[in-house]
């Protein structure tokens, strides 16, 4: 279980808080306007930036003190996902040991993770040569072999397509399948958070609302859900 | 940190080279650097002294006359020289008031244009300061047709340099209280300054200037090492400045003999025939076989100035307030 | 995130090995009496003459390092590279060969007074403030040029795309990109060059025609030499490193802003720049830099050839002396770099350290140390610790100023990855942090080898006369009259130092692709 207990944050005149809680295994999509706050709450996850009060527990332990790369948390950005001057094989593998000193059994699982994703044979390749959706899956590779027990994606496949888009989510539910990790990530598009999410938050006005389940939740969705879908 | 086994490795070498000589006695003889260098008559003098001392002679360089004053000042009672070579008149009144310095027991018939009664310190060589031009110039008889004539010339400060801080010294013992309204004369004729001897004399070679301030004895270079009879200097008819180099026993030295066998070899042929090509400068005592076929054809100043070294000072300090205030405007 | 015990050590010994020789210096001047430590007249005058030629040259050369480094930016041509490692040689050459170069060109015998004759004019007048400042444009506008180009390839592809789907062209493309990095990189720039040229000194005196152009470097020489006056000295040292201090804070404040983000390495290309108005501008200020820059080398290059016939054997000794000074100078100058850098990242006025080095005058940081070491050791014997000691020192706002942009740009696109995978201490350093700063890395470590390699370095209180360096001997050749030997020795000296400056930039270009 994921708790997020009166968390609150302020920069500049706004105030974010939440207070929420979510079950282990549970795929969250966060839905809302922009600047609503929805990065913000990853980054607070993620430990980028402390939060002014409240706690961030998981499992019973508390988060809120510890650095970002001690989290059991793995992240994707919407951009910047890879060092350009490493390989994406060490890129991956910076996933299993930040020193990059991978045993053979590491490395092996590396090249495991890049053939799972449809990478194989592109390890000794820099980022840069990459399609958009290739470098996307060489940061779900990473994730794969991170086996955090929590994935954030902030909008990694923005700029991808929508047939990209659609596989890269089924990818995600591929590995999400396979280590059972919780996942909260933030959406713009209804149909992202149908086809991956089993629950949805909506964000608005720097506050969240209580998990939901998603078909519920868009069968009958609150006031702040409907204004943002416009209809 | 392989620099620093560089740096270790290198430090070791010059421990073990030095442990190796222990055994010989060691004289160690500050001078200015162009003395100790591959072209000045250090290497000469070193193996002529060796031959005959049974010693190790150390010679260490800093800089030029100034800063080895300096650095014996620096050092204090705790140098570890045993003789200072290459101070001049204009250093010695302050060298001898460290306090540092021996009298010497040297006796010499030196072939300087006066007459050397320092009880202190000991002559090697001299020369007299000079504008040194291209032969086929005609040069100005002395300062005032210079200051008139359109000729550029090219000086040293004398805040740091040598031959600067002598022709400051030339001036005023020429012209006395005139020596501003010289340099008022002189300022349009300077083309600039440098820091020193090396800088200006490059400029004057590299056709900056018309003249330059070096010493009579630069024509001999060109002549002896180069056989270019093309440059010359110009005699100026208030006499010329001299400069004396001079050397001294440091009084603490652990080696008295040896500084004072030093001092006399020093007046010896064996180390004064080396002086003239090496150093470009009149030996103190003309060695028996005479100056070296060339120094003859050098101009032979009708007067040769010199400030007494109890006065530079004193003399120094009011000549570059007047050359300052003269040439600022 | 990065550890601060390296931070300490770098800066605790930058500051030992700068402040400590100044503490030296007024304590043996204590012993003897402080005598008269008033700020006279001339000091003034002085000071004012220092403080005009600086700023007057170092804004110069920031100014006419934009155009150039920006056509060196958005352009490519056969020889690019090559004219890159060329325009640093003015840099990285000893002042004396470089002035020699210059009054080749400039004199009142140089070819542009030849060229004005033929047409009945008179010759070129180059001594007195503008020769001064012509000068120091010529040493520091390669400096600015490589550390805006540097920032002008800091500027995301990117960025260059956005503008060109914008319609961006020239100044609306100027004013949006370009301006705002400019903000950025000019007042470090600007600083660094600032503070060489104050404590310049022998261009000075050389070009600037007599006492009216003194400056506080050449008053420290009158008190040292002439009144051997150490308390005057040092505090006549003391108010040039304050001065510095001051200008640095008020610089390098400004450097704080946020930084560029980071985007793939792509190779610059921009749309803005087709027209032919903006080709014949660049054209323009690459031929005439490169002139400008370039000619006095070749005379220099012309002139050493007669001599490299006649160079003695010693001084092909002294290169390989002055080679492992410089490599040692490089190596220990990174190593205090980095850690500092590193802290400058967040604290940009850290930086500041650095700059001590090139305003402390040589000789009250050369009588200093002396002073230092002479109780304890023969200084003689340590004169190679200290020659690599105070060559990085003089090297090190060098290094500083081309690393620490590069670092915080390198935090700024990347840290959060960093972060969330745990990257910290030495792992981020080897697989962050110092493969990002690759390439400013390279030069710098350039710039400090061909630095030390051409600098006369320390001060004659620690000349080793068994290992003499390469400038040493040429100084020596040259006070024994033996002029074209000395200008052999100068190529000599140009060539090794371009080398090295080439091979370690070269290393940090290398194998940037995507």
């Amino acid at each position: 279980m994921l708790r997020l207990e009166n968390l609150s944050l302020t920069q500049g005149v706004f105030t974010m808080t939440a207070d929420m809680a979510l079950p282990a295994g549970a795929r969250l999509a966060l839905i809302g306007p922009s600047g609503a706050g929805k990065s913000t709450l990853l980054n607070l996850i993620a430990g980028f930036t402390p939060p002014d009060q409240g706690r961030i527990t998981w499992q019973g332990d508390d988060l809120t003190d510890a650095a970002p790369g001690a989290r059991p948390v793995s992240i994707l950005f919407q951009d910047n996902n890879h060092f350009p001057h490493l390989t994406v094989a060490q890129n991956v593998g910076l996933g299993l040991r930040p020193a990059l000193k991978l045993t053979a059994a590491e490395a092996a699982e590396v090249d495991r993770a890049l053939d799972q994703v449809g990478l194989a044979g592109m390890g000794t390749r820099k980022p840069g040569t990459l399609s958009g959706g290739q470098q996307s899956r060489a940061a779900l590779a990473r994730v794969l072999v991170q086996k955090k027990p929590i994935v954030l994606l902030d909008e990694p496949f923005a700029a991808l397509g929508p047939a990209l888009k659609g596989e890269m989510l089924d990818l995600v539910a591929e590995v999400l399948d396979q280590t059972g990790a919780t996942l909260i990530m933030v959406s713009h598009q209804p149909e992202d958070a149908r086809a991956i999410a089993s629950h949805v938050s909506v964000v608005a006005d720097r506050t969240i609302t209580p998990p939901q389940e998603t078909e519920a939740l868009f069968t009958n969705p609150p006031q702040a859900l409907r204004d943002y879908l416009g209809g | 940190m392989k620099s620093f086994a560089v740096v270790a490795g290198l430090l070791a070498g010059t421990a073990l080279s030095t442990a190796a000589v222990a055994d010989t006695p060691v004289l160690t003889v500050y001078t200015y650097d162009s003395f100790v260098s591959d072209w000045g008559p250090g290497p000469a003098v070193e193996k002529a002294f060796e031959e005959v001392c049974g010693c190790d002679l150390q010679l260490v360089g800093a800089g030029d006359g100034a800063a080895l004053l300096g650095r014996i000042k620096l050092e204090g009672a705790r140098t570890e020289a045993d003789v200072v070579l290459g101070l001049d008149t204009n250093l010695t009144a302050a060298a001898a008031e460290t306090g540092l310095f021996a009298p010497h027991s040297v006796t010499a018939d030196y072939t300087l244009p006066i007459e050397w009664n320092d009880a202190t310190f000991v002559p090697y060589d001299w020369g007299y300061f000079a504008f040194v031009q291209n032969a086929d110039l005609e040069g100005p008889a002395n300062f005032k047709a210079l200051a008139d004539s359109d000729l550029k010339i090219v000086i040293q400060d004398p805040r740091s340099s040598t031959p600067g801080l002598g022709l400051l010294m030339w001036v005023k013992a020429a012209y006395g209280d005139e020596a501003p309204a010289i340099w008022a004369g002189l300022s349009d004729n300077i083309v600039t300054v440098t820091k020193g001897w090396s800088e200006a004399y490059g400029l004057f070679l590299e056709g900056e200037a018309d003249m330059v301030l070096s010493y009579t004895t630069s024509p001999a270079y060109h002549l002896i090492a180069e056989e270019d009879a093309s440059k010359s200097a110009a005699a100026f008819d208030e006499g010329h400045y001299m400069q004396i180099e001079v050397a001294g026993k440091i009084a603490g030295t652990d080696q008295p003999e040896l500084a004072d066998q030093f001092l006399s070899f020093m007046t010896s042929d064996a180390f004064q025939s080396i002086i003239p090509t090496t150093n470009w400068m009149y030996p103190a005592v003309t060695p028996a076989a005479g100056l070296p076929e060339g120094f003859e054809t050098l101009i032979a100043p009708e007067k040769a100035l010199i400030t007494p070294a109890a006065d530079a000072p004193a003399v120094r300090d009011a000549a570059l307030a007047e050359w300052l205030d003269a040439l600022s405007k | 995130m990065i550890r601060s015990w390296p931070v300490f050590l770098a800066a605790g010994l930058v500051l030992l090995c700068l402040i400590g020789p100044l503490i030296a210096v007024f304590h043996r001047a204590g012993e003897a009496g402080l005598t008269s430590l008033t700020f006279s007249a001339a000091d003034g005058a002085a000071l004012r003459f220092s403080l005009l030629q600086s700023v007057l040259s170092a804004s110069l050369s920031v100014l006419l390092a934009i155009p150039v480094s920006r056509a060196l930016a958005r352009r490519r041509f056969r020889g690019r590279a090559a004219l890159i490692t060329l325009l640093g040689a003015p840099f990285i050459l000893p002042v004396i060969v470089a002035v020699m170069g210059l009054l080749a060109v400039f004199g009142r015998n140089g070819l542009m007074s030849d060229l004005l004759g033929l047409f009945g004019l008179p010759p070129v007048q180059i001594y007195g403030l503008h020769g001064v400042v012509l000068a120091h444009v010529f040493f520091n506008l390669p400096l600015a040029t490589r550390i805006l180009l540097q920032a002008w390839q800091d500027i995301p592809a990117e960025r260059f795309r956005l503008a060109a789907t914008l319609r961006l062209h020239g100044w609306q493309s100027f004013r949006v990109l370009e301006a705002p990095m400019l903000m950025r990189a000019l007042p470090g720039a600007w600083l660094v060059i600032f503070a060489l040229c104050l404590s310049s000194f022998a261009v000075v005196l050389v070009l600037g025609g007599g006492p009216k152009a003194t400056t506080l470097e050449l008053a420290i020489y009158q008190a040292f030499r002439f009144d051997f006056d150490l308390a005057r000295a040092a505090m006549l040292a003391l108010v040039q490193t304050v001065l510095v201090g001051i200008v640095a804070i008020v610089a390098l404040g400004q450097d704080s802003g946020q930084a560029l983000g980071a985007g793939l390495d792509r190779v610059v290309q921009r749309w803005d720049a087709s027209g032919v108005m903006a080709r014949v501008l660049d054209a323009l200020a690459l031929v005439l830099a490169t002139l400008f820059l370039v000619l006095p080398i070749a005379m220099l290059v012309w002139d050493g050839l007669w001599g490299i016939a006649q160079l003695p054997p010693q001084v092909w000794r002294a290169l390989w002396v002055s080679l492992i000074v410089a490599l040692s100078s490089t190596a220990l100058c990174m190593a205090l770099a980095l850690p500092i850098a590193l802290a400058a990242i967040r604290h940009p006025r850290i930086e500041g350290i650095g700059l001590i080095g090139i305003v402390s005058s040589p000789l009250v940081l050369g009588t200093g140390l002396f002073l230092i070491i002479h109780p304890f050791a023969n200084p003689l014997k340590l004169a190679f610790v200290v020659t690599a000691l105070v060559n990085a020192l003089m090297a090190l706002p060098f290094a500083l100023r081309v690393l620490v942009p590069a670092l915080r740009e390198a935090e700024a696109g990347y840290g959060r990855l960093a972060d969330a995978l745990g990257l910290t201490g030495y792992a981020r350093l080897r697989l962050l942090l110092l493969p990002r700063a690759r390439r400013p890395l390279g030069f710098a470590a350039g710039l400090t080898a061909a630095l030390s390699m051409g600098d006369l370095g320390v001060i004659a209180l620690f000349a080793d006369p068994n290992r003499a360096t390469l400038p040493l001997q040429m100084y020596r050749l040259m006070s024994a009259y033996r002029v074209e030997a000395a200008a052999g020795a100068g190529l000599l000296l140009l060539a090794s130092s371009l080398a090295l400056f080439w091979i370690f930039d070269r290393g940090g270009r290398g194998h940037v692709e995507a």
